[in-house]
């Protein structure tokens, strides 16, 4: 079974990524569907079973605040680069107040994960053959960080006042 | 200055381990060379033509005696006895080894200095007007604001991937010395009709490949929401700006496309979200960082005999005079001055300065600017503090060192990125034509009588050299393999920022000091009274310019169509 990163240990992972371009019956399993394809097929679904993910150039809008329907959202970082997930996970905890398991997946680094976790996200799907071990340690890269986001929202100025008060 | 407490040396220190262990990865092969490239872009580290090159941080241009005699350390130990001072306010090494360069950040984080963010597609130094703190028509000192955008930029977990580069300026003057119009973000300190101070914010200006003038996105925020509001600027073009082409990536192509006001209402709502969540500065916090810039120990003198004296000792001494004319310049508190130590005698690439002349530099500031040394993005060095009566003493130790040229602001006062000579990404070589146009005109009397003038020189379009502002501009181009330069007239940085304007066809490197002596002649020739160049080109025009240049005979519109296809 494939490994990933979930809440700062490797774990075994059963999710199954279908493709964008998938048609025909659904595979049985957990399914992460590309969030058009939900879309699309909504009133179909049986949500007990499915996870969602987007893609880097789309809307997290359109899901909005259904987000919570789902336990899992994935975030597809299609080049490690293609830092648009950073936004979109932040606005999935922030906006949609998504409290299920938010994952990166796509390529994503090792040396993104402190950023990543501070974004709200929970679970990596590092690239195939990624050193997970090594990953690991990147967490806890800094104690501490000048600016508020999801993990912890207050930056520094704030945490530092309610200490000295 | 702004001094670091446990926890802000804590985050450089670790930023150290964590760049060393990622340098370690690399070398044993565990981080592939598409990896590691942003995450050592992001310490600073280039792979130059020659040797990688290190982009060291200097917040705002802010530096104290003992951050730059560590600098004179580091050029010795680990490079070839020089660095080099950049448009941005930063200092580049050109010869440090990769595998010394997590040593060289562990040095630098002994004296609270950092290579964060210095290059790669994230928020960069912050710079700022190298006066500010010290001007007379200062509204507030920007320097503080600066640092707190330096913290909330600073390891920023969303923007650590934006499509590309992204430069923030802050400016406290009305006349911008900052050339906050030309950045990605300008904010301008302002006043507004209820006498609140806050921020003019900017967008969407840029040099490079396509300059733009920023756009105004808000007329007056107020300081507590500046933070926030940055984020919600950022967020909208970490979203939407393009991602596919390198060269339509920067905030203003996602600012034309979309046009400045329906850039600033998807600013606007996105901001009102995110405007009353905690990241709002509370005024302990502005406060405890303005505390950091407060005004050093001045004495009390007499204006009116400190310039007495000065008056009596330039009549005596022509070359101080002359010295005193071009490189000082007012001060808000009597009796004091601020000094430009020029980079830019003939000969030296300008900006870059040695080992030795950084002691230099640091024992000045320790004996006559409170141990405070401000880099420019002209590439000279700033002593912010000095008293009239310490200048004849402070020049003739400046003379010995080279760095009492008295051509600040001159033509020869020449802005010009590394090039062709260093730079990977330079189509042609800059510093020497810097030199030649220095040879050609070493005349100080005539550069004087130019008055003042901006040459910027950059070796590609990637504007390094700030050559669309400069009163003249030169670019360096490839022809065929072969290195020419594009010559533009009539930019200018200041607050009424313009960019210039193609003269017509290229010139090869040999033909470029006289072209310039072209221009100059006809500059001398049609000014009226003290007409400074600047406003001699925007009376006339480009045409006479273009018609002393170019010989008659040569079909020059045809040319310079030609020369817009392949060069714009």
């Amino acid at each position: 079974m494939p490994k990933i990163i979930k809440d700062a240990q490797i774990v075994d992972d059963s999710w199954l990524i279908i493709e964008k371009d998938f048609s025909g019956p659904l595979p049985l399993g957990k399914l992460l569907l590309p969030m058009q394809y939900w879309l699309d097929n909504r009133e179909k679904l049986n949500l007990m079973i499915a996870g969602l993910w987007i893609d880097s150039d789309e809307a997290v809008e359109l899901v909005g605040h259904e987000a919570n329907l789902f336990p899992l959202i994935a975030v597809n970082f299609p080049a490690f680069t293609d830092g648009r997930g950073f936004s979109i996970g932040r606005l999935l905890k922030e906006r949609y107040n998504f409290n299920g398991q938010l994952r990166a997946i796509g390529n994503p680094i090792q040396d993104q994960l402190f950023y990543l976790k501070r974004c709200g996200f929970t679970s990596f799907d590092l690239k195939e053959g990624a050193d997970l071990e090594s990953a690991l340690s990147s967490f806890n890269d800094f104690d501490e960080s000048y600016q508020g986001a999801i993990v912890p929202p207050e930056p520094l100025f704030l945490l530092n006042s309610s200490k000295n008060n | 200055m702004y001094i670091y407490n446990e926890q802000d040396q804590k985050i450089i220190e670790q930023r150290v381990a964590q760049f060393q262990g990622q340098t370690d990865r690399y070398l044993a092969g565990k981080l592939t060379n598409e990896e590691f490239l942003p995450l050592r872009l992001q310490n600073g580290l280039y792979i130059q033509r020659l040797a990688p090159m290190l982009r060291i941080a200097v917040p705002y241009g802010l530096l104290s005696s003992a951050q730059v005699r560590k600098l004179a350390h580091i050029t010795r130990a680990y490079d070839k006895g020089y660095c080099h001072i950049t448009t941005r306010q930063n200092i580049q090494l050109n010869w440090p080894q990769l595998e010394d360069v997590p040593k060289i950040l562990g040095e630098l984080a002994e004296v609270q200095m950092h290579a964060v963010q210095t290059s790669g597609n994230c928020i960069r130094n912050t710079t700022s007007d190298q006066f500010a703190g010290v001007s007379q028509d200062e509204l507030e000192d920007p320097r503080p604001w600066c640092e707190i955008i330096r913290q909330w930029s600073t390891f920023h977990p969303e923007f650590a991937f934006l499509p590309r580069k992204f430069k923030i300026a802050v400016c406290g003057t009305e006349g911008d010395r900052a050339a906050i119009q030309v950045h990605d973000i300008g904010i301008q300190i302002v006043k507004n009709s209820a006498d609140d101070i806050g921020f003019q914010v900017l967008a969407g200006g840029g040099l490079g490949r396509t300059p733009v003038i920023g756009s105004v996105i808000r007329e007056f925020l107020p300081q507590k929401d500046l933070l926030t509001y940055l984020d919600a600027i950022l967020r909208v073009y970490n979203r939407h700006g393009n991602r596919d082409n390198k060269y339509k990536a920067r905030i203003k192509i996602l600012v034309r496309a979309w046009t400045a006001e329906v850039f600033a209402q998807e600013v606007e709502d996105e901001w009102e979200y995110t405007k009353d969540t905690l990241g709002r500065l509370t005024q302990e916090e502005i406060d405890r960082v303005k505390g950091f810039f407060t005004q050093p120990p001045y004495e009390s003198l007499d204006n009116k005999i400190s310039d007495e004296e000065l008056a009596i000792l330039a009549e005596n001494n022509i070359a101080f005079g002359k010295w005193l004319q071009r490189n000082t310049r007012s001060h808000k508190i009597p009796g004091y001055t601020s000094v430009t130590l020029s980079l830019k005698p003939t000969g030296i690439a300008p900006g870059d300065v040695t080992d030795s002349q950084l002691e230099v530099i640091a024992d000045l500031a320790d004996a006559y600017s409170f141990g405070e040394i401000r880099a420019t993005h002209n590439q000279n060095i700033v002593l912010a503090d000095v008293k009239k009566s310490d200048l004849f003493r402070l020049w003739e130790k400046a003379k010995v060192s080279g760095f009492a040229t008295p051509n600040i602001g001159t033509l020869t006062d020449m802005i010009c990125c590394p090039g062709g000579d260093f730079c990977s990404l330079a189509n042609a070589k800059s510093i020497p034509i810097a030199e030649a146009i220095q040879r050609k005109f070493d005349d100080i009397d005539y550069i004087y009588d130019l008055g003042d003038l901006s040459l910027n020189i950059s070796g590609c379009m990637n504007a390094c050299g700030h050559h669309h502002v400069g009163n003249i501009g030169i670019l360096g181009v490839d022809k065929k393999g072969a290195e020419f330069y594009q010559i533009q007239l009539g930019g200018n940085a200041g607050s009424d920022t313009s960019l210039g304007v193609v003269l017509g066809p290229s010139f090869g490197e040999s033909e470029v000091p006289e072209a310039i002596e072209k221009i100059l002649t006809i500059y001398i020739e049609q000014r009226k009274g003290d007409e400074l160049f600047l406003d001699t080109y925007r009376r006339i025009g480009v045409t006479p310019f273009k018609e002393s240049v170019y010989p008659k005979d040569k079909k020059i519109s045809n040319t310079h169509e030609d020369q817009g296809h392949k060069h714009a």
